[in-house]
């Protein structure tokens, strides 16, 4: 191995320098290829996000004949004050207000109930425990298409169409992948510190709650925005269960008011397709660290 | 447990007995205790599971034989909805196809592109962290309501693809009316949300040895030499996993499809995807028997892609253990 770097190939001393320059510049030459490629596909990557916000300052008329611009003519900040307005009486207020009702308590319940379950998984011994983990697994690949039509039909006999109940209520049985990413960290955790504690006498309870709960914080964090951007989305579920406009979330919302057949204020319509979006990348403002880890570590789909 | 090394002095017989009844008491007491405990905690899920899951699944599947319609009741009619669904539903049969005709494609694309983007992010260090950021903007927003609508307008007549294309010269196509390349549009959207399996190839191509190339460097082998020796096999367990995840996750597209085809599935039902015609089913016709039958036949396909992935997956996949 050694003998190839002892045999090369010797040069003139004056040569060397020149050589030298020249190596410097080709690797020079290749970051700037490098870097200006990445630059542009990235550029290509978000160039139809780039084009949606200034959709969002165009005229209306102007969004189809000016279609390759990204720069508006002039910024027409009202199309968000009447995209605004919504439909039906019914403002993007209350869209906004009940997505975040949707993502936010969904959220809560989901992460919290798997952080209590995963310690359960991770941790507790308990007949049928490795059973149940396998259920728990397998539940990953059910289909929600194979459980929505049985639940629907039993949340329609309870009379809870037209309330929040059927989206909220399963998620205080937490969710299987979070279960899953939760119980990888626990495990990665040393138990000296278990040990310890139940040696002072906490109970198993205590122990999750002062020891684990403390240690577990960049999971459920990770957790927190993967359940609230999933949520945030979701279509097939508000679209199921909640059928009146003051009702619907910010995704149903959004069909309804792009699809009314001969929209004519297309302005208002991106206007509100944009601020959807907001809360989404103001999230992955704040935790792209979290975020990029999360997947990359436990293979979370995003 | 077991007899204990050192020696001890010797109980007399009842003290001993005493003892181990004792011990045995206890020990009795901490494994029940040990069980409620550990489902106590695990009760939230197992109460979710059996009410969310279980008894719906049971429901699911005792609708499947019947001809429930939400207004009547339900009759018991044996296999007529597979039946049905098998020879006098063109439209199910359209259904199947379309949707393996989208994942089939949608699946190697954007795992190619996403292999292909990862590594050439981790050609360089400097950058990665803000590359890696805008490469997974798409995927973050991909399947939302908003991106579908916007991506309906970007591929409509008078939309930002057809603009680019007549600027280039090219004749402007009916993205979205024309069968042969309605599809396209939303394969193309989720090959352009490449960004979860690139972080895990990212991931994985951090784990590979660096003395490995440099081996391969010393044996001759150029770069492409470099990724189909090296990189290649010791990245198959992340392939393989993000096949799995990317097949599963391919069946279950709705929002998509529904949004850019108005709920259709149109034109001629080559985006009617399993998931949107299923719904459609239930939700539209009110057909809760035939679609439960759907669902059925649904969960078995994903079963069997996920059971045969990982049969051929002994053939293909390299696991460093297994080499010692």
């Amino acid at each position: 191995m050694a003998t190839r770097d002892v045999v090369l190939q010797p040069t003139p001393i004056t040569d060397a320098a020149a050589l030298k320059r020249q190596r410097q510049f080709a690797r020079l030459r290749g970051t700037v290829i490098y870097h200006g490629f990445v630059i542009a596909l990235g550029a290509l990557m978000i160039y139809p996000v780039v084009w949606l916000f200034a959709s969002s300052l165009k005229a209306p008329d102007e969004i189809w004949t000016q279609v390759n611009s990204l720069i508006p003519q002039q910024l027409r900040l009202e199309n968000y004050v009447e995209g605004w307005q919504g439909f039906g009486g019914v403002t993007f207020a209350t869209f906004f207000k009940n997505s975040f009702i949707y993502a936010g308590l969904g959220t809560l319940f989901s992460v919290t109930a798997s952080a209590v379950v995963a310690y359960a998984f991770a941790r507790l011994r308990f007949v049928g425990r490795n059973f149940w983990f396998s259920v728990m697994l397998l539940t990953l690949m059910l289909p929600t298409q194979v459980l929505i039509i049985p639940q629907f039909i039993i949340f329609k006999r309870l009379d809870w169409v037209n309330t929040f109940l059927p989206l909220l209520l399963p998620r205080l049985g937490g969710d299987a992948f979070f279960i899953f990413m939760i119980v990888q960290f626990i495990r990665s955790i040393p138990i000296d510190l278990d040990e310890a504690a139940l040696i002072d006498g906490a109970d198993k309870a205590g122990v999750f709650f002062r020891i684990i709960l403390p240690q577990i914080t960049p999971a459920l964090v990770t957790a927190a925005i993967f359940s609230f951007y999933w949520t945030w989305e979701d279509f097939l579920l508000p679209l199921v269960y909640l059928n009146k406009p003051e009702l619907y979330t910010v995704s149903v919302a959004l069909r309804t008011f792009s699809d009314s057949t001969g929209v004519t204020n297309w302005g208002a319509v991106f206007a509100m397709l944009g601020l959807s979006l907001i809360p989404v990348f103001v999230i992955f403002i704040f935790f792209q660290r979290y975020i990029v880890e999360g997947i990359a570590t436990t293979g979370l789909k995003g | 447990m077991g007899e204990p090394a050192i020696a001890i002095p010797r109980l007399d017989k009842a003290e001993e007995s005493a003892a181990q009844s004792l011990a045995r008491a206890r020990k009795r007491r901490n494994f029940k205790q040990n069980n409620l405990v550990g489902y106590l905690f695990a009760s939230p899920w197992l109460i979710g599971f059996f009410l969310f899951a279980l008894i719906p699944m049971a429901i699911s599947l005792g609708l499947a034989f019947t001809d429930y319609d939400i207004l009547g009741s339900a009759h018991f009619i044996g296999l007529k909805n597979f039946q049905r669904m098998f020879f006098e539903d063109p439209r199910y049969l359209r259904s199947v196809a379309a949707t393996f005709r989208y994942v089939g494609a949608s699946v190697p694309l954007r795992l190619a592109f996403a292999l292909g983007v990862a590594m050439l992010l981790n050609a360089h260090r400097r950058g990665v962290f803000w590359y890696r950021a805008v490469y997974y903007i798409p995927s973050i927003i991909g399947g939302s309501v908003a991106v579908a609508v916007m991506w309906r307008q970007l591929f409509g007549n008078e939309g930002l693809v057809n603009a680019v294309l007549v600027s280039l010269g090219i004749p402007s196509i009916g993205w979205l009316g024309n069968p042969q390349v309605a599809t396209w549009t939303l394969i193309l959207l989720a090959v352009w949300q490449f960004g979860s399996p690139m972080l895990i190839f990212l991931a994985g191509l951090r784990q590979i040895p660096q003395e490995l190339y440099e081996a391969a460097a010393i044996d001759g082998a150029n770069g492409y030499q470099k990724f189909i020796r090296v990189t290649l096999p010791l990245l198959t367990p992340v392939i393989f996993f993000n096949l799995i995840m990317q097949i599963i996750a391919g069946f279950k597209v709705f929002t998509q499809a529904f949004i850019v085809t108005n709920g259709t599935g149109q034109p001629l039902d080559t985006n009617l995807f399993y998931s949107l015609y299923l719904y459609n089913r239930a939700f539209t016709n009110f057909q809760m028997g035939y679609a439960s039958a759907m669902a059925w036949v649904m969960l078995i396909i994903v079963a069997i892609l996920t059971l045969i992935s990982f049969k051929l997956s002994t053939r293909w996949v390299f696991y460093e253990t297994k080499e010692g």
